[in-house]
């Protein structure tokens, strides 16, 4: 359930909101528990918040294999209902 | 040994090797992660152990573990029709003693799924007639989100919006399952997610007090079988130690930006675990400086006792006391399309995933 994945920021504006995109689904998620995150760093996002900011080669891997998980399916429609 | 589920089969090869070229005797080692579960599930790795290995899930799951009481008092609070109750998509069908949140929304009640705590915010600032609850649920993971959530409400001078806090914490309750003569674990392989948030501090007692090592992994395979042998080989050496098998997403210190927000508003209470009862300090409850974001404290709700499932042995799962083949109701009664228990409802339920995975969930096995 406390699944995250991984996202890129593309842009920070007010309130430390972040624009990020999810596997190809734009989001904005909070950036209140990583002050010190930077526009394109990679984060790990859980239920609209970025948890931590982590390498590029481990948010991809990460992302690799999600996609290969079972419940991500029954995530998918979660992430794409209303960016 | 098929080896081609994964996606480098040379290192899975070599970390096999390497698992069963330790010296050990009989080993028991417990996953505390739903997300753990899973990947062993279905990448069969249960199978691949040598034999004096045996793999147990246990309470991984943060919905799984959510007790009948928890889920009534949600359900009582979507009956009243001045409240809209807002919840993670996983809490909806997991059944309490009497209906399950997804059966009061058949029936007409106000509840939504929201992907975030902030989509409750947002749709209570919507709403400003009708109170706005948030089920929380979850580990340390989740817990942070919430803390955040309640600040910005306070912020945005929101009243009414509230939570419903049924959050527990990993470490002390895996004490209470190395203390519970039941159950009999040598080592844990500990959640990747939790951790990113604690860190590997909370955890030290185990190794230290009661000898038992952990190993924080990741979720990949490879990560699950890199945490075995490393505990492997802590036992053949005779060490006891939290080690961090997933540098790449886990600080020793965690988040402290998160713990400090958690520690702002959340005190430490106790918590009932389904299956494993109260456990003293478990439980995070709501502070008194943000007792007008507490939906126990607002909306006080009357409950009849609390029924168990009949003949339900998700508490025993969830300790790995059983495995879920062993539950008489394991696919027979007990499906994920039908469940009767909570491991079987959450996507990452050790029953669930056994399902998925083997001959007995035969339509869904090929997928993912
Ligand atoms: S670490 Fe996160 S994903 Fe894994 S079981 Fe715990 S709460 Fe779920
Ligand atoms: S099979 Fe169903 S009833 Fe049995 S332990 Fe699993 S979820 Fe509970």
């Amino acid at each position: 359930m406390c699944l995250a994945i991984p996202a890129r920021i593309a842009s920070i504006a007010e309130h430390r909101m972040a624009t990020v995109d999810i596997v190809g689904v734009t989001r904005v998620v909070s950036l209140d528990l990583v002050p010190e995150a930077e526009v394109e760093d990679w984060v790990l996002v859980h239920a609209g918040f970025a948890l931590q900011v982590v390498e590029e080669e481990y948010a991809k891997e990460t992302l690799e294999l999600l996609k290969t998980l079972p419940f991500f399916e029954d995530q998918e429609p979660l992430l794409a209902e209303g960016a | 040994m098929d080896l081609s589920g994964f996606r480098d089969p040379t290192i899975a090869r070599g970390l096999i090797d390497a698992i069963s070229a330790t010296d050990t005797g009989p080993v028991k080692i417990m996953e505390v992660c739903g997300t753990h579960t899973v990947s062993i599930a279905k990448n069969g790795l249960r199978a691949i152990m040598p034999e004096r290995v045996t793999l147990l899930s246990g309470p991984g799951c943060p919905v799984c573990v959510t007790a009948n009481r928890d889920i009534d008092t949600a359900v009582a609070l979507s009956q009243r029709p001045d409240v809209i109750v807002t919840t993670f998509g996983d809490m909806m069908k997991v059944p309490g003693s009497y209906s399950s949140l997804s059966r009061e929304k058949a029936e007409g009640r106000d509840v939504r799924i929201v992907y975030s705590p902030l989509d409750a915010l947002t749709l209570a600032e919507k709403e400003p007639d009708r109170e706005v609850i948030f089920i929380a649920v979850g580990f340390e993971t989740t817990a942070p989100l919430i803390a955040a959530a309640i600040l910005r409400a306070q912020e945005q001078g929101l009243t009414n919006f509230s939570v419903f806090c049924a959050h527990k914490t990993v470490p002390i309750a895996l004490e209470a399952l190395v203390n519970d003569p039941e159950v009999q674990i040598d080592a844990f392989i500990l959640p990747g997610h939790v951790s990113t948030i604690i860190g590997s501090q909370p955890y030290e007692f185990l190794a230290e007090q009661y000898k038992v090592p952990g190993v924080i992994t990741g979720f990949e395979p490879v990560d699950v079988l890199q945490g075995v042998y490393m505990i492997l080989k802590q036992l053949e050496e005779g060490r006891s130690e939290i080690e961090i098998a997933y540098h790449r997403g886990v600080m020793p210190e965690g988040n402290p930006t998160a713990r400090e927000l958690v520690e702002r508003v959340f005190e430490p209470v106790d918590a009932d675990w389904r299956g494993i009862g109260v456990i003293p300090g478990t439980g995070m409850g709501i502070r008194e400086a943000y007792a007008a974001f507490d939906a126990a404290k607002k909306l006080p709700v009357e409950l009849p006792e609390p029924k168990e499932i009949k003949g339900c042995q998700c508490g025993e799962v969830l300790r790995g006391v059983i495995l879920p083949f062993n539950c008489k109701l394991f696919a027979r009664g007990c499906t994920p399309e039908h469940p009767i228990g909570p491991c079987m409802v959450s996507s990452e339920g050790s029953c669930a995933a056994y399902y998925r995975f083997t001959d007995y969930g035969k339509s869904d096995a090929s997928d993912g």
